[in-house]
């Protein structure tokens, strides 16, 4: 370790734990390259976000580096042919993913050529930054520790200098997993070349590399590989979970990142080791994400590190490691604090999955029947982010989830440290996941149901709103209609002769003409009235006092007087509309008089 | 599937109980050299007592008993009223206590981790309410008995209530320095004078300091061995420290000094064994000084001021019933968030 090291202050975070590390074993060999297998199967679903959208059929023949899937929408990442050949089938599979379901994957046969298409290397260095951001989107890069955020989505806010510092994320503090270490023993210039173009693209100054000490050969690659640059090596000590992004920042920089706010928004970005590796590999070399560093260890004959291409079937790695021995039960995709077990064997290998851990009895006892909670709270000694744990437990286990909020669940990352000293073994960590995706299921029943709620009042109210208009352009048309029969009536005054009924021409019309002429007059007069009516109704709301005795209406007189001088406007609204619906009402009365009227005139013409 | 973490470096809860008592066996054995070996009668009675409670408790629960009954906490609540009570009293008097403690306190809550007063104190107060006589009945410190009990007559004493023939039960019994020196200071004497009578040692009770400094070294190996953290000692006696100190330089005629409550009366045993239970404590650090704090000051004003000579069980239970105020009011700041 250099001067340089032992100047670097580390700022401690609460809790952490110390599990056995078990990283020796998979660092014996360098890094393996396998044969091609003999079928790549991708899925669709291999980042966060959104499934991107399939550009191939069935039968098309690719090539290496060839986008199969295109970003959809803003979270979302492609997906490349990772090696040449034919696309045989794209259909559901298991894929390697906690909920054991099968989704869609492209499956291609290789044609053994392994031939690229034209890479298309940019000058990166010299291209305008929003342009290098905008051609991440089909570069399938996405966070290799384990995250898979699409990396372009933590690049957007780049280019404007806002971000001072890049943290390049390589603690990797979880056991057995060696893929990062391995990755910087063995190509630490070309994660120099990725952190050059990381930093172009972020505009950020200054960047820390956080390694923990447990990886002397590592931090010794890159200390040699960031001599006489400004890049500072931090090692920082040995405890999980240092390679959580925030748990990082805190460590290198003594820097809080608040709970609602992103790195960004303090001015730093968090860049795990393999994704700076890869942004080289694909702007210098025009290569998209087609590989990955995966460490096979645990119950395997031969532990060690492979670069895989995505699609790889898992029984094909496995092979390469001497295979898995006899007692192996199943596999565990991740790291033994956070990982999970492979729903199928024959899983393919996403971009996800930095580590393999073949699993039996002997290495990983079936955990003890769980007692219950003695409030011991070493779990929350244990937690990094200094959370209640045992609260936390209390709460989620009687959903009661509003406590369980206010207790800050969703502060929880899931590391696993308070199962890891729990003495009455809980699956702790289980129980916060319940709860979580219970608050986010409620939230989402809830928004729901207050969506439905507003449309059907919405819907009410036009319901109404289209019955009164009705009613009005009915009567409206009535009145119309009226006038039209009075028309009529008075051109058929003049000449004997009704349009309507040929037969009325030859009868006398007169008696009925008059008729109708005093219908005309009448439903004139009940519009005039109505008008005044509605007139009178938005000027005063209506008051049901009719009956009331005099002194009460006195009482209402100073009421409203005391409001006028108050200057307390009237339920303008509510008067409004009902004029509205008196006038309605009073022009509707005037058509039926009208109509009424009307009528004789024609019956006496037949 | 999720399942991890896969691995595991927690020493089971049965581990943890064995480890607690295991340090209390150094002030067993100092209160064996103290006051006979009648101790161990009780502590047998006591032990017996809790398993077949807890055995019996928890098939009426349709529990599983051996899981339960292996965790050893029903034989910690066993030990610890065993050493709270008067070794030479009558068989029953720790059954009863034991059952109420097991039965009542613990199993009737819920059992394990659900009890939220200690099992001990709870056991403990009842018999002090019920049987008051016997409860401060304690036998002389063998060196300073007129006559020296064997324990076949020790034994004999507590199934029988017999006495070999030439002996009073007032040559075997004394008052504990606790009640001593609450009597006298009501008879206006002083406490330098009072403190000169033979039951007292250097810094507590003759004899029963020891067991104090025994009860203390086994707490240090509790913390070494991380079962207790630093807390709930360090705020149990540094509060009693204070607030005795306070009272002793305003009058040291009339109040005792900070040493004779520290080694006097259970407060070792309260700081390491009893409020270090952690089902019905608090779980915060910031909770943890509160509590332990809160124990000390009201036992000190129940030694002073109180009808009991001595009050660490009803401070406990006192203070048990505050543990979820104090829990929610001490919440630790989260990691990114404001206070």
């Amino acid at each position: 370790m250099n001067a340089l090291v032992n100047l670097t202050k580390v700022f401690k975070f609460h809790g952490g734990v110390h599990p056995p590390e078990n990283k020796a074993q998979s660092t014996q060999l360098p890094i393996g390259q396998l044969p091609l297998p003999e079928k790549i199967v991708l899925p669709l679903r291999q980042h966060v976000g959104n499934i991107p959208k399939i550009k191939v059929q069935v039968g098309d023949k690719v090539s290496k580096g060839q986008l199969l899937a295109e970003a959809e929408g803003t979270v979302s990442a492609a997906i490349h042919a990772t090696t040449s050949g034919t696309i045989v089938a794209i259909e559901d599979a298991i894929i390697p993913h906690p909920s054991g379901l099968p989704d869609r994957c492209i499956t291609i046969k290789p044609d053994g050529k392994d031939e690229w298409i034209a890479r298309q290397p940019q000058d990166w260095r010299n291209t305008d930054c929003n342009t290098l951001i905008a051609s991440l989107r089909s570069s399938g890069i996405v966070g290799f520790g384990g995250a898979t955020f699409p990396t372009q989505i933590k690049l957007r806010v780049g280019c404007k200098s806002e971000i001072h510092t890049l943290v390049v994320n390589a603690a990797e503090c979880e056991p057995y997993i060696t893929c990062d270490d391995m990755l910087m023993r063995e190509r630490a210039n070309e994660i120099m070349k990725g952190i050059e173009v990381t930093q172009r693209l972020l505009g950020a100054e200054k960047v820390l590399i956080g390694i923990e000490d447990n990886k002397p050969e590592a931090i010794a690659s890159m200390q040699a590989a960031t001599a006489n640059t400004s890049i500072q090596v931090v090692v920082v000590p040995t405890l999980y979970p240092s390679g959580d992004a925030r748990r990082l920042v805190h460590l290198v920089l003594g820097a809080e990142i608040p709970y609602d706010k992103r790195s960004t928004d303090v001015g730093l970005q968090v860049f795990n080791v393999a994704t700076v590796l890869a942004l080289y590999r694909f702007f210098e070399l025009g290569e998209p994400a087609l590989s990955r560093i995966v460490t096979v260890t645990g119950n395997v004959q031969k532990p060690q590190n492979f670069e895989v291409r995505f699609g790889t079937p898992l029984p094909h790695l496995i092979k390469a490691a001497g295979g898995a021995k006899p007692d192996t039960t199943h596999y565990i995709m991740g790291g033994p604090m956070m990982g999970f077990d492979l729903p199928d064997e024959n899983v393919p290998i996403t971009k996800a999955a930095n580590c393999i851990i073949a699993s039996s009895p002997n290495l990983f006892a079936p955990p003890p029947i769980p007692m219950p909670c003695i409030r011991c709270a070493r779990c929350a000694d244990a937690c990094p982010v200094n959370l209640q744990p045992q609260e936390l437990y209390w709460f989620a286990k009687s959903d009661n989830f509003e406590k369980a909020n206010d207790y800050k669940l969703f502060d929880c990352i899931e590391c696993g440290a308070c199962s890891f000293v729990c003495p009455s073994h809980i699956p702790l960590v289980q129980y916060y996941r319940y709860a979580k995706s219970e608050i986010i299921a409620l939230d989402k029943a809830r928004e729901a149901a207050d969506l439905a709620r507003e449309r059907n009042e919405f819907r009410l109210a036009r319901i109404e709103r289209e019955k009164q208009e009705r009613a009005a352009k009915h009567a409206e048309r009535a009145a119309a209609g009226k006038e039209e029969a009075a028309k009529r009536a008075l051109k058929a005054e003049k000449t004997p002769v009704l349009e309507v009924n040929q037969n009325a021409a030859s009868s006398p019309v007169t008696s009925g003409a008059d008729d109708v002429k005093k219908a005309a007059i009448a439903a004139a007069i009940e519009r005039a009235k109505a008008a005044k009516a509605a007139a009178a109704a938005i000027g005063e709301a209506p008051k049901n006092i009719a009956n009331t005795d005099e002194s009460v209406k006195k009482e209402i007189a100073e009421i409203d007087a005391r409001r006028q001088a108050a200057g307390i406007e009237k339920p303008a609204f509510d008067a409004e509309k009902q004029a509205k619906i008196a006038a309605a009402i009073e022009r509707a009365k005037a058509a039926k008089a009208a109509a009424e009227a009307a009528k004789p005139a024609e019956t006496n013409g037949k | 599937m999720y399942r991890s973490p896969y691995i595991s470096d927690a020493p089971p809860v049965s581990s943890i109980m064995f480890k607690v008592l295991l340090a209390l066996v150094p002030g067993i054995i100092a209160y064996i050299w103290v006051f006979g070996g009648g101790v161990l009668v009780t502590i047998t009675l006591a032990t017996a007592t809790a398993l077949l409670a807890e055995a019996a408790m928890l098939k009426l629960r349709q529990r599983p008993v051996q899981p339960f009954l292996m965790d050893y906490s029903a034989v910690v609540t066993a030990w610890l009223l065993a050493l709270a009570i008067p070794p030479l009293s009558p068989w029953w008097l720790i059954v009863v206590g034991t059952l109420f403690a097991i039965v009542v306190a613990k199993q009737l809550y819920g059992g394990l981790g659900y009890n939220p007063f200690n099992p001990a104190m709870v056991g403990y107060a009842v018999l002090l309410i019920s049987f008051p006589a016997l409860m401060t009945k304690w036998p002389a410190a063998l060196q300073l008995a007129q006559t020296q009990l064997s324990f076949a007559d020790q034994l004999q004493f507590i199934f029988s209530g017999l006495l070999p023939q030439d002996v009073k039960l007032d040559a075997i019994t004394s008052a504990t320095p606790l009640d001593y020196l609450k009597t006298q200071l009501t008879l206006k004497h002083d406490v330098a004078s009072i403190t000169q009578a033979p039951i007292f040692g250097i810094a507590g009770g003759k004899g029963s300091e020891y067991v104090s400094i025994a009860y203390l070294l086994g707490g240090l190996y509790l913390w070494q061995q991380k079962i207790i953290s630093w807390h709930l000692p360090t705020a149990f006696l540094g509060a009693l420290a204070i607030i005795s100190s306070l009272f002793w330089l305003i009058n040291p005629g009339h109040f005792a000094s900070p040493l004779f409550h520290l080694f006097s009366g259970a407060s070792m045993l309260c700081a390491f064994f009893i409020i270090t239970d952690p089902v019905s404590g608090p779980t915060t650090p910031k909770g943890k000084l509160y509590f332990a704090a809160g124990v000390a000051v009201i036992t000190y004003l129940i030694r002073v001021y109180g009808g009991y000579p001595d009050g660490v069980a009803f401070a406990v239970i006192f203070m048990n019933i505050c543990v979820p105020l104090i829990d929610t009011y001490t919440q630790p700041r989260v990691f990114g968030h404001e206070k």
